[in-house]
């Protein structure tokens, strides 16, 4: 069954919009992807007609928060396939990395390890770095291919009885290559580490099997999957977020509070201390529902035929590379490029005046430019509303900066 | 829109490259990144006996703006001291429209940055780099 994506354009009012004479052709998805009706209506219900705080209130309306917040979090349990109390809900998916950093991060010692990779977004970077400061635990790094993959060929050496987690992109979120998690969890598992995903640019691009998976932890963001700003999950098995302490006090996330001592709630509500965002939320709950609802066979079949159109289109320039795998196969719908005597944001800004919004810079990837030695790349990234119309644009800018700018 | 940024004038002073290079024995280097892009000047500068400019140099990692400001400050800095330096700088701002008044030559060029101000710092950065040299 082909995908209607005419259909599903309508449902996103900012793609008709007209900016300065010229149509939204939107292409930095694993920015920040656009929003539905269907969100949009969900946290305008909540706005409307049941917003207070949760929790705690005995009125109608604090009833009708509580409901549609906690309702929320079974909508995106349901798309993850675990618990509902399971799901945290934090501000973000670089809060709930740090969350983790901090709260899982405080069981472990000085001389403990954790393994990464050079292609991380510096949020699976940065919090376990301060976590290293704060506790002396080390850090190891897999190193990259030169397709863009995270070299799992040296798991064997890097893996040691010494660590505790291994936390990886499952998709980077500059060359959209897509992480081969059975091999990371059946060798991290054999030196008793646990495994935690980075799934911000995986989640937009369908519901997330977790327990297939079989990692213990795993996080996403909203706004790149469709949801409101302000929002973000983590995912933990129960007997972990059990013992961990909590990451920030305040009103929610107590059990009793004397003046000699507190209790903490259980998970999730110890880590959900003082007003949560209530209405972004909401916001991804039907956005985890909005995206259950889709044929994601039919879907990725759509992005990855518009992918195949860019590459191509893309190899046609001179002096144009492409960073990351070659081929279609275990990839998401990014693509990052770089083309002799066209800085990156040169290529952005001419294809901005084509209507064409991408992304250029280090994409809060620094150590990965560093292992390609370059400053940055422009990057192409797709979501399910994207059509040929977009990719036209797209390569007409290309060869316009092409021809003017070097 | 940014079609028009990109105008010939800017684009004729980066490919110029005037200065583009490094000295061979500098008096003076300083080296300024935007963490906001990942661009990056190093400007060398050989000092004479007053204070003045004598030689210039830039390495620019950085995109097509960042390369012309870098290339039109090195058009004009020999002979200038720190003060004749933060002259040339206002007729920077001048023109992307940061200060009043008519931005002098060749940084009138720069006029079309007045628009797109996430790329004003971009064009500041070889000023900024200069800046540290001589302080």
């Amino acid at each position: 069954m082909s995908f209607d994506v005419a259909g599903t354009r309508r449902q996103f009012p900012i793609l008709s919009e007209i900016i300065d004479g010229k149509p939204v052709h939107y292409l930095d998805n694993g920015a920040s992807a656009q929003t539905p009706l269907a969100v949009l209506d969900a946290v305008r219900r909540y706005e409307t007609t049941g917003r207070t705080n949760v929790l705690r209130g005995v009125h109608r309306l604090a009833e009708r928060a509580t409901e549609a917040y906690e309702h929320a979090r079974a909508q995106v349990a349901a798309f993850l396939g675990v618990p509902a109390m399971e799901i945290v809900f934090t501000g973000g998916c670089t809060a709930a990395i740090n969350l983790a950093a901090y709260s899982y991060g405080a069981l472990l010692k000085a001389g403990d390890r954790i393994l990464l990779s050079e292609l991380e977004h510096h949020s699976n970077i940065v919090p376990w770095q301060l976590l290293r400061e704060r506790s002396g635990i080390e850090l190891d790094m897999l190193p990259v291919t030169t397709d863009g993959r995270i070299d799992l060929a040296a798991l064997p050496r890097l893996l040691t009885p010494k660590t505790k987690l291994v936390s990886l992109a499952h998709v980077s979120n500059v060359t959209g290559a897509l992480l081969d998690v059975r091999p990371v969890v059946a060798a991290a598992k054999a030196v008793g580490a646990k495994v935690m995903l980075d799934g911000a640019q995986y989640a937009p691009h369908g519901p997330v099997d977790v327990p297939a998976l079989g990692v213990d932890f795993y996080v996403f963001a909203g706004h790149k999957a469709y949801g409101p700003n302000g929002i973000g999950v983590l995912w933990a098995k129960s007997e972990i977020l059990d013992s961990m302490p909590p990451f920030m006090g305040g009103g929610s996330m107590i059990g009793r509070v004397t003046l000699a001592k507190t209790t903490w709630a259980a998970p999730p509500r110890r880590f959900e201390a003082g007003t949560p965002p209530i209405g972004p939320a909401i916001g991804l709950g039907a956005a985890c529902d909005w995206m259950q609802k889709l044929d994601w066979a039919a879907v990725h079949e759509h992005e990855m035929g518009l992918v195949q159109r860019v590459m191509d289109g893309l190899q046609k320039f001179d002096g144009t590379r492409l960073l990351g795998p070659a081929g279609l196969q275990n990839r998401h719908p990014v693509v990052s490029f770089v083309m002799d005597g066209v800085h990156p944001h040169d290529m952005a800004q001419m294809l901005d005046s084509f209507g064409v919004a991408v992304r250029a810079g280090h994409h809060c990837a620094q150590p990965l430019m560093d292992r390609f030695d370059l400053d940055g790349t422009t990057r192409v990234s797709l979501a399910p509303y994207n059509d040929d119309s977009d990719i036209d644009a797209l390569l007409t800018g290309v060869a316009h900066a092409a021809r003017t700018l070097r | 829109m940014s079609e028009q940024l990109y105008q010939e004038r800017i684009v004729a002073l980066a490919k110029a490259k005037t200065g583009a290079g490094k000295l061979a024995s500098p008096s003076k280097s300083a080296r300024r990144d935007n963490p906001l892009c990942g661009d990056r000047v190093t400007i060398d500068v050989r000092l004479d006996g007053e204070g003045r400019i004598a030689e210039i140099a830039h390495q620019v990692r950085g995109c097509l703006l960042c390369q012309a400001s870098a290339s039109a400050l090195s058009s004009v800095a020999v002979g200038r001291d720190a003060a004749g330096i933060a002259d040339v700088r206002r007729d920077a701002e001048r023109a992307i429209g940061r200060e009043a008044g008519e931005a002098g030559e060749p940084f009138s060029a720069f006029a079309p940055v007045a628009g797109y101000k996430s790329r004003q710092e971009c064009v500041l950065l070889p000023f900024e780099a200069l800046e540290d040299a001589l302080s």
